[in-house]
């Protein structure tokens, strides 16, 4: 198959990646939604780098992107977890207030 | 639902065998295809689907579909790296989101979203239709090596790559940093406070 398959499904990704974000209440949506885009990008990134040439970049720059994915999703579960005691609401639209 | 969450995980992973034993055997158009239809697929689910848990669990398929994707691109180090830390962490820590969160029964009916995910899709649509108008694609046709040296796999030059000094050893010690970082903050953020601990016994309830 050839880069541009793999750039049409990295784009599909991405896009449900967006409307996952954009459609949903729950904030945990929001957080699938971003691992979706990560994905998708991530996908470009091998494509491009195996039909790209001899070096490894784009395979690094995935591996950096996993690793700050995890460290990203950590985050985010504890910011979560920290409204829900705050404010008692996950959904984003509804924690506004800066301070109690 | 347990049932039906095993039966789903034996599906996706009895496709994404099935098409990386297509991939050896010679066929990788029906490989990519079954793929494309694992990772579109799942994530298609996981934005239709109402209940978070389902999404969840939904989203391995995308997940595993991509590690067949990086199979498929010859490389595998990115591959079994997908499956331990999306569908090993990543998806796990989304699940202990959604078991200590309140369900939100409230969720936007699907008419309504409808316009947006149509505004979204024709967005994606237009501007890759105009890329593939305007780009000249002149590495679309897969070079001899694509990044593989002879004897080598793939795995042991991000291997190399990482600790040899003229390449990849800053990021390599700095992504360390960054996750140790992380991982701690997120402990302090996550900690219970305080005022949770002591607010029983300031009641009298011991």
């Amino acid at each position: 198959m050839g880069l541009g398959a793999y750039v049409a499904v990295s784009a599909v990704l991405f896009a449900l990646g967006i409307v996952a974000i954009v459609t949903r209440r729950n904030v945990l949506y929001v957080l699938m939604g971003i691992e979706m885009i990560l994905n998708a990008a991530n996908l470009n990134f091998v494509a491009f780098n195996r039909f790209g040439g001899d070096g490894l970049d784009g395979r690094m720059f995935a591996i950096f992107t996993i690793i700050l994915a995890a460290a990203e999703a950590a985050v985010a579960l504890a910011i979560v977890l920290n409204v829900w005691h705050l404010f008692e609401t996950i959904r984003p639209s509804d924690a506004d207030m800066l301070r109690e | 639902m347990l049932q039906r969450v095993f039966y789903g995980f034996i599906a996706v992973f009895a496709l994404a065998a099935l098409g990386l034993g297509l991939a050896v055997a010679g066929s990788p158009g029906l490989a990519f295809g079954l793929f494309a239809a694992l990772t579109i697929g799942g994530a298609l689910v996981c934005v239709w689907e109402r209940s978070v848990v389902r999404s969840a669990f939904a989203l391995m398929a995308t997940f595993t579909g991509v590690a067949c994707f990086f199979v498929l691109l010859e490389s595998e180090f990115l591959a079994m790296a997908q499956i331990l830390i999306y569908v090993g962490a990543i998806l796990v820590l989304i699940l202990f989101g959604v078991m200590l969160t309140p369900p939100d029964l409230n969720e936007r009916k699907l008419s309504r979203v409808l316009p947006g995910i149509a505004i979204i899709g024709a967005c994606t649509a237009w501007i890759g239709m105009k890329t593939a108008e305007t780009a000249t694609w002149a590495i679309a046709a897969a070079p001899p090596t694509g990044g593989k040296v002879e004897g080598f796999s793939t795995a042991e030059r991000i291997g190399v790559g990482f600790l040899a000094a003229d390449e990849y050893v800053i990021p390599f010690e700095l992504a360390a940093v960054v996750l140790t970082v992380a991982l701690v903050g997120a402990v302090y953020i996550a900690r219970r406070r305080r005022v949770d601990l002591e607010a029983p016994t300031e009641r009298g309830e011991v």
